[in-house]
C-alpha cells in the first residue's frame, strides 16, 4: 500500500461517539486531543491502529479513539500488545498505561515488553497517584506523600520510569507532558517512527487527587528553568541558554554558560543514539533539583524487533519443511495392524 | 542373534516395573521397552513415575525414578496394579518400589547398587539381599554394573562413563525374558548417540546385547516368556504420549480451520512438553511464545485470538489459578481460546509430577462473576489428540474460551494410537467479518449465540472491546441493570448451547441395570477394566466416561437414571459427584482416593461391589 492510498484524516475521524468520562480538568483530555490530531497526520490507515490498555483512568483511552481498541485487565496490556504484534506485525499498536498500571501491577510485563523490542509505542501517563481507586499513592509518588493509604506519608522509594525503561533495555526512551501539545506530538511522532518498543512517559496532571504534581516543571513561568529540552546533536542547555549540562567523569553537572562559566562549545552534546546508555541513565535519574528534568528523547537506538525475528524463524522453518498434516501424524515409528 | 535357546512359556499379560536412580536412564529404558512391545503387537499401557527434583542426590530415596508397563494379548486399560517383574538398580529403588511387586513376583536386582553407601542412603541397617526380608519373592542377583563395564572392555571409554550404559543391560535382560525385538532400540542408539559420540553408541549396543546374551547363556531365569499379540483394530499405529497428542491435536485444528496457532505459555510441570512439541511445528505456522509469567502467557494468547489466530495457553493448576482473571476477560470479549490444564497433585505446589483430578471445580467454577466455560477432558494419552482438537473446534464455533483438562498420568503416559485420517476430523469452519454494513460488535448467531470475529486492520469495522459490561448488540459500555442481567444470561446460554453440538454419550456395557460407573479423565482405564471385571461376575453394569464436563451432555441424566446406583470414582474428594448431584438431584456416590497415583483396578472392583451392597 502506498501512502497515496491513505485517506486524508482530520482529528474528528479519530474521535468516537462515546462520552469522555475523565474528570473535568484532567490532563488526559489534552493528551487525547494531541494523539487524535497526531494520528490524523500519520501515513497510516485508521483501521491499522490498535489501542491497547490496562486498567485505570488512562486505560479508558481506547474507548475514545475511533480505531481498533482493547481495554484489557490491570497491568497486563504489554502482554496483550505482544500477542497482537506476534500475529500481525503490520498493525500499529499503541499501549496506553499509567504509573500504577504500568509500573506497579504490570511492572514485570513492562520490563519484558521493553527487552523484547516489539515495534510498538508505549504511552505511560504518569500522574504520581492512583486516580480510579480514588487517591492512594503510586509507585512514582514521592517519599513522604500523604494519601488516603499513607496518612503518615509514603515510605516507598519512588521509581523513575525512564530509568526503569533504560534498565530494561528499551530502545527508545522519551518524556513529554500533557499540556505542551507541540512537544508531545513531536515526541509521539518520533516514537511511532522508531522501529522497536518506544517508551514515552507523559507527565499528566490529576487535578482531583494530585493537583500540581508537576506544575514547577510544566507551568509556563517556570518550565524554562526546570526542564532540560533534549535535542539530538545539540548542546544540553536550558534556562534560555543561560545554563547547561556538562558530563564530567560520567556525571552530569549544571554549569553557567558563557561569561564566568563554561563556553557553549564545551557544553555536552546530547547523543540519543549513543551505544552506551550511561548518560541517558544519568539524565533519567534527575531529581529535578540538582539537575533539571529532561524532556524529549533520551535514547533511540536500533536493534532487531521481536516480531521480525519471530516471523523469520517461522519462514525459515516453512522453507525447510513442508507442512503436511497427514505426514506429521504418521511421522516417527509406526506399525500397521491388518 | 536374538533367537533364545530356551523354550518360551506363554502368558496373557505381564506387568514390569523398572526402578532406579533418576540419573540411571529409567524413563529411557521404559520408553524403549514400550516401543519394542508395540512392535511385538501387544496392547499396552504405561506409567512413568519420577521425582520432581531434576537430580535429587544420587542413590537417595527422593531420587528414585520408576516406569511401569503392562502389556497383554488382549485390550489393556491400565499399567497394571502390581508388577510381575521388578527391575531394581539400587538400594533406594528397592526400598521405595518393593511394595509395587506382587507377592512371589520376580525381583531382578543390580547387586552393584547395594554397596555400603547405597544402603546407607536408602536407610537400610543391613543388606536386604543378605537377610530374609526378600524371601517372599523370586530374587535374581545380577552384578549389572560390573557386567556392563566388562561388556565395554576394549573401547576407549572410562569405566565411570561405561557404567552409565547399565540401563541398556537391564533392557537386554528384559528383551530376552519377554522376547522383544531389539531393532528399534538399535536404531534409537544409532540416532541418539552415533553422530555425537560413536564410542558411546557402540558401548550401548554392546551392553544391550550383553544383557540379552547374559540372560540367554547364563540361563539365569527359570523360563522365558511369550505374550502373543493382541487382537487390535486394523489401522496404522504409533505410540504416543498425552502431551504430544495434545500438541498434534492443536496443529490439526490449526490446519483444519486455516487459523495459525499461537501458544502463549510459561513452563510448568507437567505441561511444558506441549510447549516443547509445538515449538517444533513452526513449519505449520505455529508460533510459540514463552512469556514472562503465566498471566502474560494467556494474555498474549487472547490478543493472538483478537488478531485472528487460534489462541492457546497451557499450564497446570497453580498456573491456571494465575490466569483466572484473564479467563474472565476472554469470556467477556468472546474470542476463541483454549486453556490446557494438565493437572497435577495440589493444592499449592502440591505434587508436581504426580497425577490428580482435583482441578475440576477450578475448571468449571474457578473465576469471579458468572463465567462459565466449556470444559473438555481427555481420557487417555491417545484420546488427548481428539479431545484437544474438540476443544479447539468448540472454541471457534462458539467464540468462547474452552478449558481442556488432562493430567500428569495422561501427559507422560504413552499408548498405541490409531493414527486418524485428517479427512475424517470434524470440520472447523471459520469466517471473519469484513462487511462494514450494519456491523454490531455484539450481534450474535441465532443458533450458537456466537458473536462475529473481526480482525483488527479490517476497514470500516473499527470497534472497542474490553472487560467492562457491554450493551447488548453494540458492545458499548453499559451499567444498565437489565442489560447486565440479560448479558450474564446470554453468555451462560451460549456456553449451555455447546451441549447441542455434542455426539451421543457412549455407554460402555449394559444399557441399564445395577450400576453405572461415571468417570472423567485418566481414570478411564481403571474404570473400564473394573466394570468389565464385575460384568464378568454377572453384575449389570456400565461405564460412562465424560469428555464434556461443562456443559454436561443433554442425554446424561437419562442415562444415569437407567441404573440403580451411580458411582463416581475420582482422584479428588468428590468433585464430579458433587456436580452431578447438584445438576440432577441424583444419588451419585463418590469413590475417592487422592494418592497422586492412578486407581488400582482391584480397588475399583471392590468399590463397585460395596456400592451394590450398600443401602
Amino acid at each position: 500500500m502506498s501512502d497515496n492510498d491513505i485517506p486524508k484524516y482530520s482529528k474528528d475521524d479519530f474521535a468516537t461517539d462515546q462520552d469522555v468520562r475523565w474528570c473535568p480538568g484532567c490532563g488526559d483530555y489534552a493528551i487525547l486531543n494531541t494523539i487524535q490530531k497526531t494520528l490524523a497526520d500519520l501515513p497510516v490507515r485508521r483501521e491499522d491502529h490498535v489501542f491497547v490498555s490496562g486498567i485505570g483512568c488512562s486505560s479508558r483511552f481506547p474507548y475514545y479513539m475511533n480505531t481498533y481498541g482493547f481495554h484489557t485487565i490491570h497491568g497486563r496490556a504489554p502482554a496483550f500488545a505482544s500477542g497482537i504484534k506476534s500475529v500481525n506485525p503490520n498493525l500499529h499498536v499503541w499501549l496506553v498505561t499509567g504509573d500504577g498500571d504500568g509500573l506497579s501491577i504490570g511492572g514485570n510485563h513492562l520490563l519484558h515488553l521493553l527487552r523484547r523490542n516489539f515495534d510498538l509505542t508505549v504511552l505511560l501517563f504518569n500522574n504520581r497517584i492512583y486516580g480510579l481507586t480514588k487517591g492512594q499513592y503510586s509507585p512514582t509518588s514521592e517519599l513522604g506523600k500523604k494519601t488516603k493509604s499513607t496518612p503518615m506519608g509514603s515510605i516507598d522509594h519512588p521509581l523513575q520510569p525512564l530509568a526503569v525503561a533504560l534498565g530494561a533495555g528499551a530502545s527508545f526512551v522519551a518524556r513529554s507532558f500533557d499540556v505542551d501539545n507541540k512537544h508531545l506530538s513531536q515526541v509521539v511522532i518520533e516514537a511511532w517512527k522508531h522501529k522497536g518498543t518506544s517508551f514515552v512517559e507523559i507527565y499528566q496532571n490529576c487535578n482531583i487527587f494530585n493537583d500540581g504534581a508537576f506544575s514547577v516543571i510544566t507551568d509556563k513561568g517556570s518550565r524554562e528553568s526546570a526542564q532540560l529540552r533534549l535535542e539530538h546533536g545539540k548542546p544540553m542547555v536550558f534556562d534560555g541558554g543561560k545554563r547547561g549540562v556538562v558530563f564530567r567523569d560520567g556525571r552530569p553537572q549544571v554549569v553557567t554558560v558563557g561569561e564566568g562559566g563554561v563556553p557553549l562549545s564545551e557544553i555536552s552534546i546530547h547523543d540519543a543514539h549513543d551505544a552506551e546508555a550511561g548518560r541517558a541513565f544519568a539524565l533519567a535519574c534527575s531529581d529535578g533539583v540538582t539537575l533539571p528534568t529532561p524532556m524529549g528523547i533520551l535514547r533511540a537506538v536500533e536493534r532487531p524487533t521481536y516480531e521480525v525475528m519471530l516471523n523469520e524463524q517461522v519462514e525459515r522453518a516453512q522453507a525447510a519443511r513442508k507442512a503436511d498434516l497427514r505426514a506429521l501424524l504418521n511421522s516417527g515409528y509406526t506399525w500397521t495392524v491388518k | 542373534m536374538t533367537t533364545p535357546t530356551q523354550a518360551r512359556t506363554e502368558l496373557d499379560a505381564v506387568t514390569i516395573r523398572f526402578a532406579g536412580d533418576s540419573g540411571d536412564g529409567i524413563q529411557l529404558t521404559g520408553d524403549q521397552f514400550t516401543s519394542a512391545t508395540a512392535v511385538a503387537g501387544n496392547d499396552l499401557a504405561t506409567l512413568p513415575d519420577f521425582p520432581a527434583e531434576i537430580r535429587a542426590p544420587a542413590g537417595s530415596l527422593p531420587g528414585v525414578s520408576g516406569f511401569q508397563i503392562q502389556f497383554a494379548s488382549y485390550d489393556v486399560f491400565t499399567p497394571g496394579d502390581e508388577a510381575d517383574v521388578l527391575v531394581i538398580m539400587n538400594a533406594a529403588a528397592l526400598k521405595t518400589n518393593l511394595r509395587a511387586l506382587k507377592p512371589g513376583g520376580m525381583l531382578i536386582v543390580n547387586t552393584d547398587g547395594f554397596g555400603e553407601v547405597n544402603l546407607k542412603k536408602a536407610g537400610y541397617a543391613g543388606n536386604p539381599l543378605d537377610d530374609a526380608s526378600l524371601k517372599g519373592y523370586a530374587v535374581y542377583r545380577v552384578p549389572i554394573e560390573t557386567l556392563t563395564v566388562e561388556a565395554t572392555a576394549g573401547l576407549d571409554i572410562a569405566s565411570r562413563v561405561a557404567r552409565t550404559c547399565k540401563n541398556f543391560f537391564a533392557l537386554g535382560l528384559m528383551y530376552h525374558m519377554f522376547d522383544r525385538p531389539m531393532e528399534e532400540t538399535l536404531k534409537f542408539i544409532q540416532a541418539k548417540f552415533a553422530a555425537k559420540n560413536p564410542t558411546i553408541a557402540e558401548a550401548n549396543r554392546r551392553v544391550l546385547q550383553a544383557g540379552w546374551s547374559y540372560a540367554d547363556t547364563a540361563e539365569l531365569f527359570p523360563a522365558s516368556y511369550r505374550v502373543p499379540p493382541a487382537r487390535i483394530v486394523p489401522g496404522t499405529y504409533k505410540n504416543i504420549r498425552g502431551n504430544d497428542a495434545v500438541a498434534l491435536g492443536i496443529v490439526a485444528a490449526s490446519v483444519k480451520s486455516g487459523l495459525p496457532a499461537f501458544l502463549g505459555a510459561y513452563p510448568i510441570t507437567p505441561a511444558s512438553d506441549i510447549l516443547h512439541a509445538l515449538s517444533q511445528y513452526k513449519h505449520f505456522g505455529v508460533k510459540t511464545f514463552q512469556a514472562e509469567d503465566e498471566i502474560a502467557g494467556f494474555c498474549d494468547a487472547i490478543c493472538a485470538a483478537y488478531a485472528g489466530a487460534l489462541g492457546v495457553t497451557l499450564s497446570s493448576g497453580p498456573g491456571v489459578a494465575l490466569k483466572t482473571e484473564a479467563m474472565g476477560l476472554a469470556h467477556m470479549i468472546e474470542l476463541p481460546l483454549v486453556i490446557c490444564n494438565i493437572q497435577r497433585g495440589g493444592p499449592s505446589t502440591g505434587l508436581p509430577t504426580k497425577t490428580e483430578q482435583a482441578d475440576l471445580f477450578q475448571a468449571v467454577f474457578g473465576r469471579n462473576g458468572e463465567t462459565p466455560l466449556p470444559v473438555v477432558s481427555a481420557s487417555t494419552p491417545a484420546d488427548a489428540f481428539e479431545a484437544a482438537y474438540e476443544a479447539c473446534r468448540i472454541a471457534v464455533k462458539f467464540m468462547t474460551p474452552v478449558m481442556f483438562l488432562s493430567d500428569g498420568y495422561i501427559a507422560n503416559g504413552a499408548e498405541p494410537w490409531q493414527i486418524p485420517d485428517p479427512d475424517t476430523l470434524r470440520p472447523i469452519d471459520v469466517s471473519f467479518r469484513t462487511n462494514p454494513e450494519g456491523y454490531l460488535a455484539y450481534a450474535r448467531d441465532p443458533e450458537t449465540l456466537a458473536r462475529e470475529w473481526v480482525k483488527p486492520g479490517t476497514p470500516g469495522l473499527e470497534h472497542r472491546i474490553g472487560g467492562l459490561e457491554k450493551a447488548d448488540k453494540t458492545g458499548d459500555i453499559s451499567y444498565d441493570p437489565d442489560n447486565h442481567d440479560f448479558m450474564v444470561r446470554t453468555r451462560a446460554e451460549k456456553v449451555a448451547r455447546v451441549a447441542n453440538d455434542m455426539p451421543p454419550t457412549p455407554v460402555l456395557g449394559d444399557p441399564d441395570g445395577d450400576i453405572v460407573v461415571v468417570g472423567w479423565g485418566s481414570t478411564y482405564g481403571s474404570i473400564e477394566a473394573a466394570v468389565r471385571a464385575v460384568r464378568g461376575k454377572g453384575v449389570r453394569a456400565a461405564h460412562v466416561h465424560l469428555r464434556y464436563l461443562n456443559p454436561l451432555p443433554n442425554d446424561l441424566e437419562g442415562i444415569l437414571r437407567r441404573y440403580r446406583r451411580v458411582l463416581v470414582p475420582e482422584i479428588n474428594l468428590g468433585q464430579l459427584s458433587f456436580i452431578l448431584r447438584g445438576r440432577y438431584l441424583i444419588d451419585a456416590r463418590g469413590f475417592n482416593v487422592v494418592r497422586g497415583q492412578p486407581f488400582k483396578v482391584s480397588a475399583l472392583v471392590k468399590a463397585i461391589e460395596e456400592s451394590l451392597e450398600a443401602a
